[in-house]
């Protein structure tokens, strides 16, 4: 046994679990005569929803078929080999699960170098090697290919990526190296970094051909037919393959200085994994491969066992996994049709709601407002934004055609709620407004229409209390901006019965929201937790701290924008309304800023000027500032908002206000946009000894969102 | 409004390597649209001169249009091989003759002027459809003795024609078979019948079909190259005991597609599209569905007598090998020997095997080949024969003529 097959052996008795992908060796006759040729075709056996991975077994497979392959060119048998995949998948890359199970760094190093002996077989073979991407390559899917001689993508859109970046990992197993060997070093960043911290933007097949990762794009029908014949060609010589040659100069330098940039401005430098690519992709200059290769196996040992990567599996299989089964949510067979939409107003939040459950649901949508002018806006709002899609060509003109048909806006609720199946309202925030409303809906509405609020941080509960039938009255609170952010916080207030819950829970999936089931506690759960933070901050201002000192203090947690900013976003009069509502609930936690009160009775809309392109505290802001003579360090302030967010997250698990800590860093990463290296927050808590401090335990156990005992 | 009939000719055709049908069969898991769509595609790919819009039909036939054969096939087909919506498509059946229909029914189409240029092809996967798949015979057949129960079992209706025809002996069948091997094998290592292939990307999943994993089809399956009569003499005659028909003197149960271009001579001339044939004449004929065998010879007196031609005058014959005992009273009929070598110069199905509704194209495509290289000969013909008694040819002429110089 080689010593590779030994190590994949020791790797694999470790994930007894894995779902093992074959490796197939088949032979034929190239056409045209080019001779005979040898296959492997990756896959698990299972169709398409279920994608190739590389486990241990897996790259042991593909080891034993290359020794096949290998002796078969030794010998003169074959003129080539190539590799692909099952219908659709071509393969996605290393197995995560095996990943989570490793417990110590030398078996981190066997699964980087693993991969490395094995594929690195393939650019050693005695002919060329042909990697054919036949659909979904993604991460060492990717690089499996990348060892080999040529390859050719499909046009049919498969997801191409090296998305161990956006996940917390390298592409260790050649891609760091490899690609911009191939490719150059700026158009590597653009894969390796700026893809994977853009939201795991994907590639397809066009783009992988342009940017020369494949020699040869073909269309999707007889895609392996026709990369057959390329290879034909390529192997008698009729078809040469000239790649650009890459810039190995300054050229290199620089597009490792904008990959920097890249990462700055997306972690904060608090996430390790795209510095560590970055470094190999800058070391990979001198086309030292084998060099690159250990850079590569270590840097994946020492992510793999680190805090952030464990934190971005888990925050990963949040947004793919318990987002797709709401925790508590009820039996969806008890989910009522709804065939019809009214929204109660038509201010912008109203028009924007409309217009989501116009898109998704493709039902009849009626905004009433308290006159006909406010509900001529809404109506324009909502056929102005279909004239957007229309003119982006997301839509067709038929389907605008049906959009607008499908939205209205009268003025009298019975004439447009008498047949609605799901009501919601957003006017004003206040609870004797809301009351009201939905008095006067429930006067006008079917008996089984849902009654939703997307209230912000009123009660539920209280909304319904004058309700003759309260049970059909759910929360169904949004984050701004509705289109982009994924959250959906579904509230279930004391009354609230199952079938209301499971049809807000229906609707939540046709809005293809991510909705988390949160009991009607003040604030719910992302303004509670954000307020709390930027409640901590703003004490920390208050007492003396200087702001640049205190928005500072956080950068290292990498979070999409500073607190000021995000106080400016979401407008410092609903910041200053919610902190008056929790004030009002949990007054010795959560204090009213006399600062923050006075910027808001000042008009200011934020605390920043950008007169010179980067944020600077508006003079007019500064000169309202009335600041104590307490001056924290960044390391106090740091302290003091983490332990603020560890304590009220505490409390919202003991009070039963979400199932689980999981939910919780659901809710902050889809809602508030906070990173995978932190999974949420808590387990970033639970890494930092934080929520030891604060509350004597872990929010997660070891091994849950971070290297097992 | 007065009204010229147009020339009508055969442009270019290809098909897909024959597989046999059943589990171990190169296109077992091989669904039998992306056949027929994989060869529309070559056929676009090799007629670049064809603009895909000016493509006025998709006609494909298929006898068992049902599953991956059904849905209107020439419709999806042209949907699946990335023709541009605006081009229409429809399914053809006449079991054996689809793919000749195809050809005739468009050709007639535009020799009135409706059409310019068209697709035109068949498909089947005997593995996924096997014959009599869904169907529902009117009782009345038997009840009524419209027909005799052997007229639904082809092979029952071969021992049938054995019967008309004693002398068309065992022996003969079985020589006949051994050459149909011989002239196929050759026309492979003289390379006449790969290029009109569609290379095949075929997966198999099976370990006990074979290697697994994704392959290329290059070539037909069913071919035994080195058949003897003695390999023939001992097979089973399972339509009958002691009877004459085996599975060496017959085709096989196949899978494949065939798919052709089919435009008028105005057209093919100024989109300088290659002319391969020109057509002459075609005729269908109904026999009883008993011998549904003898097919061939009324539909060639019909197509011989709408063309104004004799059997002399025909130097190329791409009959189809069903049964050879079809060919052979075929030949017998047009007092034609056995090893005339103007029949089937690279042999037939009895070696390439027959997708029923796909065979129709294929003999053109071969008889093509032949004309180009036998410019001496003016007039061919393509003719088969037809499940429930019927009998389709069509006459073609060479384009390549050269005045019989020879």
């Amino acid at each position: 046994m080689s010593t590779t097959a030994e190590l994949l052996k020791g790797a694999a008795e470790l994930f007894p679990d894995e779902v093992v992908t074959q490796a197939h060796v088949r032979h034929f006759d190239l056409p045209k005569g080019a001779g005979r040729f040898a296959l492997i075709t990756l896959d698990n056996g299972l169709d398409h929803t279920k994608p190739t991975t590389f486990g241990p077994q897996s790259l042991a497979n593909l080891n034993a078929a290359i020794d096949q392959v290998e002796k078969e060119a030794a010998d003169g048998e074959i003129v080539g080999v190539g590799i692909t995949g099952k219908p659709f998948i071509f393969a996605v890359g290393a197995d995560l699960k095996g990943v989570e199970l490793l417990k110590k760094h030398e078996h981190a190093l066997a699964i980087g170098k693993g991969g490395h002996e094995v594929f690195k077989r393939l650019s050693a073979l005695a002919v060329p090697t042909f990697a054919y991407y036949n659909g979904a390559a993604m991460g060492g899917g990717v690089e499996v290919g990348l060892h080999c001689s040529y390859r050719t993508v499909s046009k049919a859109p498969p997801a191409f990526s090296l998305p161990e970046v956006f996940l917390g990992l390298v592409p260790g197993w050649g891609g760091c190296t490899l690609l911009p060997n191939l490719i150059g070093a700026d158009k590597a960043v653009s894969v390796i970094i700026e893809n994977s911290l853009n939201q795991n933007k994907q590639l397809k097949g066009q783009q992988v051909f342009e940017l020369g990762i494949a020699d040869a794009i073909f269309e999707g029908a007889d895609f392996l037919e026709q990369s057959l014949l390329w290879t034909a060609d390529v192997l008698k010589g009729d078809i040469e393959v000239v790649r650009p040659v890459i810039d190995r100069g300054d050229a290199w330098d620089q597009a490792v200085a904008r990959g920097k940039f890249i990462a700055d401005s997306k972690v904060h430098g608090a996430a390790p994994a795209a510095y560590r690519a970055l470094d190999i992709i800058a070391a990979a200059k001198n086309g030292d491969l084998q060099q690159g290769y250990d850079a590569e196996d270590t840097a994946l040992a020492d992510l793999i066992m680190g805090g952030e990567l464990r934190a971005g599996i888990y925050a990963f299989n949040l947004v793919q996994k318990r987002a797709k089964r709401p925790a508590g949510a009820p039996d969806k067979s008890l989910a009522r049709p709804v065939t019809k939409v009214g929204v109660v107003g038509a201010g912008l939040m109203a028009s924007q709601l409309a217009l989501l459950f116009l898109r998704r649901l493709e039902v009849p949508v009626v905004l009433t407002d308290i006159d006909q002018e406010r509900v001529d806006k809404g109506v324009g709002y909502v056929h102005a934004e279909i004239d957007k899609l229309l003119g982006k060509g997301r839509i067709n003109q038929d389907k605008a055609n049906r959009l607008k048909a499908l939205v209205s806006g009268v003025l009298d609720k019975a004439e447009g709620f008498s047949d609605a199946d799901f009501i919601i309202e957003a006017v004003f925030e206040e609870i004797g407004v809301k009351q009201q409303v939905f008095a006067e809906v429930e006067a006008v509405a079917p008996a089984h229409a849902i009654l939703a609020t997307n209230t912000s941080s009123l009660s539920v509960s209280e909304m319904a209390s004058k309700l003759r039938h309260p049970e059909r009255v759910v929360g169904f609170h949004f984050f701004n901006p509705v289109a982009v952010l994924p959250l959906l916080e579904i509230v279930r207030g004391e009354k609230t019965d199952d079938a209301s819950l499971a049809t807000a829970f229906g609707v939540a999936k046709k809005l293809k929201k991510t909705a988390v089931l949160v009991k009607d506690a003040p604030a719910f759960v992302v303004n509670r937790i954000l307020t709390r933070f930027m409640g901590e901050i703003q004490n920390v201002i208050d007492e003396g701290t200087p702001v640049e000192v205190a928005e500072k203090a956080v950068e290292p947690l990498g979070l999409p924008m500073s607190p000021l900013v995000l106080l400016e976003l979401v407008g410092p009069a609903i910041g200053l309304h919610v902190s008056e509502t929790l004030h009002g609930a949990f007054p010795d936690r959560f204090k009213v800023s006399p600062n923050l009160k006075a910027v808001v009775e000042a008009g200011k809309r934020g605390f920043y000027v950008y007169d010179s392109g980067k944020p600077e505290l508006d003079p007019e802001v500064a000169a309202l500032l009335k600041q104590g003579d307490t001056v924290l360090t960044e390391e106090q302030v740091r302290a003091r908002v983490l332990d603020a967010v560890a304590q009220e997250i505490g409390l919202m698990l003991d009070d039963g206000v979400v199932a689980e800590a999981q939910d919780i860093d659901l809710c902050l990463i889809t809602g508030a946009g906070w990173p995978f290296h932190l999974g949420g927050i808590t387990p970033y808590l639970d890494r930092e000894g934080v929520s030891e401090r604060v509350n004597g335990k872990r929010f997660l156990a070891p091994g849950v969102a971070s290297v097992p005992a | 409004m007065p009204r010229t009939v147009r020339d009508v000719v055969f442009v270019d055709g290809v098909r897909t390597p024959f597989g046999k049908a059943g589990p171990k069969g190169i296109y077992h898991e091989t669904r039998a649209d992306d056949l027929v769509v994989k060869a529309i595609r070559e056929l676009l790919r090799r007629n670049p001169g064809l603009d895909p819009a000016k493509i006025d039909e998709v006609a494909i036939a298929a006898t068992t249009q049902i599953g991956d054969q059904g849905l209107t096939i020439g419709r999806t087909a042209g949907i699946l091989a990335g023709l541009p919506q605006s081009v229409p498509g429809y399914s053809i059946d006449r079991m054996c003759a689809g793919a000749l229909t195809a050809v005739t029914t468009t050709a007639g189409s535009i020799a009135f002027g409706a059409y310019d240029a068209v697709i035109a092809g068949g498909v089947e996967h005997m593995g996924r459809h096997p014959m009599g798949e869904g169907v529902d015979p009117n009782p009345r057949f038997v009840s009524e003795k419209l027909v005799d129960e052997s007229a639904l079992f082809m092979g029952m209706t071969a021992e049938n024609l054995h019967d008309r025809y004693p002398h068309i002996t065992k022996q003969r069948a079985d020589e006949y078979a051994v050459r149909s091997q011989e002239k196929a094998a050759k026309a492979y290592a003289n390379g006449k019948i790969q290029a009109d292939l569609v290379p095949i990307s075929v997966r198999r999943t099976n370990a006990e079909a074979g290697e697994t994993g994704w392959g290329l089809v290059t070539a037909d399956e069913p071919m035994r190259p080195g058949t003897t009569l003695e390999n023939l003499a001992n097979l089973k005659t399972p339509f009958r005991t002691h009877g004459r028909v085996t599975a060496g003197n017959a085709a096989g149960l196949n899978d494949g597609a065939t798919a052709s271009i089919i435009a008028s001579e105005d057209f093919a001339r100024e989109n300088n599209l290659p002319v391969k044939m020109r057509l002459v004449s075609y005729a269908f004929a109904g026999v009883e569905p008993e011998v549904m065998g003898y097919g061939p010879i009324p539909a060639t007196e019909k197509a011989l007598a709408k063309a104004g031609l004799s059997i002399e005058d025909i130097n190329l014959f791409e009959i189809n090998e069903a049964f050879a005992v079809q060919v052979l009273a075929f030949l017998d009929h047009y007092g034609i020997a056995d090893d005339d070598e103007r029949v089937n110069q690279y042999g037939g199905a009895i070696a390439f095997g027959h997708p029923l509704a796909s065979s129709g194209v294929r003999l053109m495509t071969q008889l093509a080949r032949q004309f180009e290289e036998q410019p001496q000969v003016r007039y061919g013909l393509t003719t088969m024969c037809v499940g429930f008694g019927m009998g389709a040819t069509v006459i073609w002429e060479n384009p390549h003529f050269d005045g019989g110089s020879k």
